[in-house]
């Protein structure tokens, strides 16, 4: 559970620590639909260049890019075997019953690997150098516009936040319930399947609890506070769009070009 | 049942935050039969401590050899689960593990997972509800009806049920009432001396730590400073202020005493008796 890369803030002081939450936001949701753009290889090595100079320009190591596709590898692989085993055409290398590996299916393969892996290592780069509360803010400032249908986004975001807030506090927990059922002498992940199960009753039960309660304070300690939801709120932490946020988003504006111009010239 | 720690540190990882020697280089003997208190500021290690004790973190460095069991580093689980069994952890605010329907159901888990039939488990429930001083009427209500005392009481129960030998209590008191406390102190103390039972008990408290333990540890920093008994613990008062730890009343009130009136009580006193004798004592000189 200590090993989740997914979600965690690396405090820093890189360029890319000091971009509005905002850019960050709309750079990672553009980055998912550019990566589809690189169709062929020069696209795909400008795809990964790209994503490398992201990754250097965050100031946080490689090998902890590496733990966050950890936990997606076997999905990853399984995605691949299945390109490579599905897909025929181009030059056939080896074909046994309904298994085929060829040249245009390996093709496929790296190309979705490639895609795969650049998502997520660009959308790392944001995650690990955004606290959540700015992702939040960020998130609220770019929903604003769904104000128009009746879309409740302050009360969402506060959610959100809260919800983000006592992340550490549940992980916390977690850890000591589960130490405290090992201490009675239960064991975790081994047996069948139903046995797994059956062992977390003892954990989830009481985090229930415990979440439960803990909501019901809070929301004791926000109406104590004055808080109303249907209040306009301000903000305590504002946003400033500056100039290497406009030039991060033409950055990205070039990438998809560059990756355009050489589909073309393909 | 006998523990002793040679050479044990301890690590926590956390994602790529590492907190080293929580536990550093610690020698500690700790004999079968006896009441040990752990004393030290908060961070210390005093929670990591114990969890080493039962085989929760293991030690980087070093080994704990309880009774026959050793725990080091890439010890298997069967050795660790026999820990488990033998030492029981009274883990801080254990009412949190409580998860079952019923009180009997609850402490029966322990038992249960340590192999114990399912007739075996309710008869030890009925005993031992009874020995954290609660009647078998509370065997069939639910946890969540009871109050923090009693829920304590139970989740303590839990452990009891376990039948260890070493009992390990993270502040067992901490935000339960006087009387309360006391309580669950008596307790502890009835079980060590009428079953044998080694505890070792972490606390704020130095009043309960001079009433009611024999040997005392002083842990700063992932270190021991101090391990001796109670009575030299608070005989110096410079080194306890350095640890960063109170006197308990009767000792304060008599140190106090004799500066003013210049008058010294025989020996250390510990608990307001102890004062009340000493006082005795030299107003009949
Ligand atoms: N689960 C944990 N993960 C990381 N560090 C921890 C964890 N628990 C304790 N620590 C660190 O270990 C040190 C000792 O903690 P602890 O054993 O809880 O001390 P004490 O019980 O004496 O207050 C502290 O510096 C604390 O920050
Ligand atoms: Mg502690």
């Amino acid at each position: 559970m200590n090993k989740l890369i997914l979600g965690r803030y690396f405090p820093g002081n890189s360029l890319i620590h000091h971009l509005d939450p905002r850019a960050k936001l709309v750079a990672a949701i553009a980055f998912i639909l550019i990566a589809f753009l690189a169709g062929n290889v020069p696209g795909l090595v400008l795809l990964w260049l790209f994503t490398f100079l992201a990754m250097a320009l965050s100031g946080v190591g490689f090998r902890i890019y590496l733990r966050g596709v950890r936990p997606l590898i076997w999905l990853i692989l399984f995605t691949v075997l299945l390109q490579i085993l599905f897909i025929s055409g181009g030059r056939t290398y080896v074909e046994w019953g309904p298994f085929t590996v060829s040249s245009f299916g390996i093709e496929t393969a790296v190309f979705i690997f490639s895609r795969f892996v650049t998502i997520i290592f660009f959308t790392t780069v944001v995650t690990l150098t955004t606290r959540p509360v700015d992702l939040t803010d960020g998130l609220t400032f770019l929903m604003r516009p769904l104000r128009l249908f009746h879309v409740p986004v302050d009360e969402l975001s506060m959610m959100v936040s809260i919800a983000l807030r006592f992340i550490p506090n549940l992980l916390d927990e977690t850890q000591k319930i589960m130490d405290a059922q090992r201490a009675r002498g239960a064991v975790f992940g081994e047996g069948s399947l139903f046995h797994q199960m059956k062992v977390l009753v003892p954990i989830f039960l009481p985090l229930f609890a415990s979440s439960l309660n803990r909501g019901e304070e809070l929301a004791n300690v926000m109406d104590v506070r004055g808080y109303r939801a249907e209040a306009r709120r301000s903000s305590f932490r504002q946003l400033h769009w500056r100039g290497r946020d406009t030039i991060s988003m033409l950055a990205l504006l070039a990438l998809a070009a560059g990756l355009a111009a050489l589909n073309l010239l393909a | 049942m006998e523990i002793k720690l040679s050479g044990v540190t301890a690590d926590y990882q956390i994602g790529p935050i590492r907190s080293p020697l929580v536990l550093d280089h610690i020698n500690l003997t700790v004999a079968s039969g006896s009441f040990t208190a752990v004393v030290g500021p908060t961070g210390a290690g005093k929670s990591s401590l114990m969890k080493v004790l039962n085989g929760l973190i293991l030690p980087e460095e070093g080994q704990a050899v309880i009774g026959q069991l050793v725990v080091r580093k890439g010890a298997d689980k069967k050795t660790l689960k026999a820990v488990r069994k033998r030492v029981g952890l009274v883990f801080q605010f254990p009412e949190s593990q409580i998860f079952a329907e019923t009180v009997e159901k609850d402490i029966c888990f322990g038992p249960l997972n340590f192999g114990a039939t399912a007739e075996e488990a309710c008869t030890i429930a009925a005993d031992v509800i009874g020995q954290v001083g609660l009647d078998r009427t509370f065997l069939s209500k639910s946890p969540f009806s009871l109050s923090g005392g009693q829920k304590r009481r139970v989740a303590i129960a839990g452990i009891l049920a376990c039948r260890p030998d070493i009992l390990l209590l993270d502040e067992p008191c901490a935000g339960l009432d006087p009387d309360g406390q006391s309580e669950i102190l008596n307790l502890l103390t009835r079980w060590n001396r009428d079953y044998g039972m080694t505890i070792v008990l972490v606390t704020h408290d130095m009043d309960r730590v001079a009433r009611y333990a024999q040997q005392a540890v002083v842990l700063v920093k992932g270190k021991i400073v101090f391990h001796d008994s109670v009575r030299r613990l608070f005989t110096d008062p410079a080194r306890l202020k350095d640890w960063d730890l109170d006197l308990p009343e009767a000792r304060r009130f008599q140190l106090k005493l004799e500066k003013h009136s210049g008058v010294a009580l025989p020996g250390v006193c510990l608990t307001e008796e102890e004062l009340a004798e000493a006082l005795i004592k030299v107003g009949r000189v």
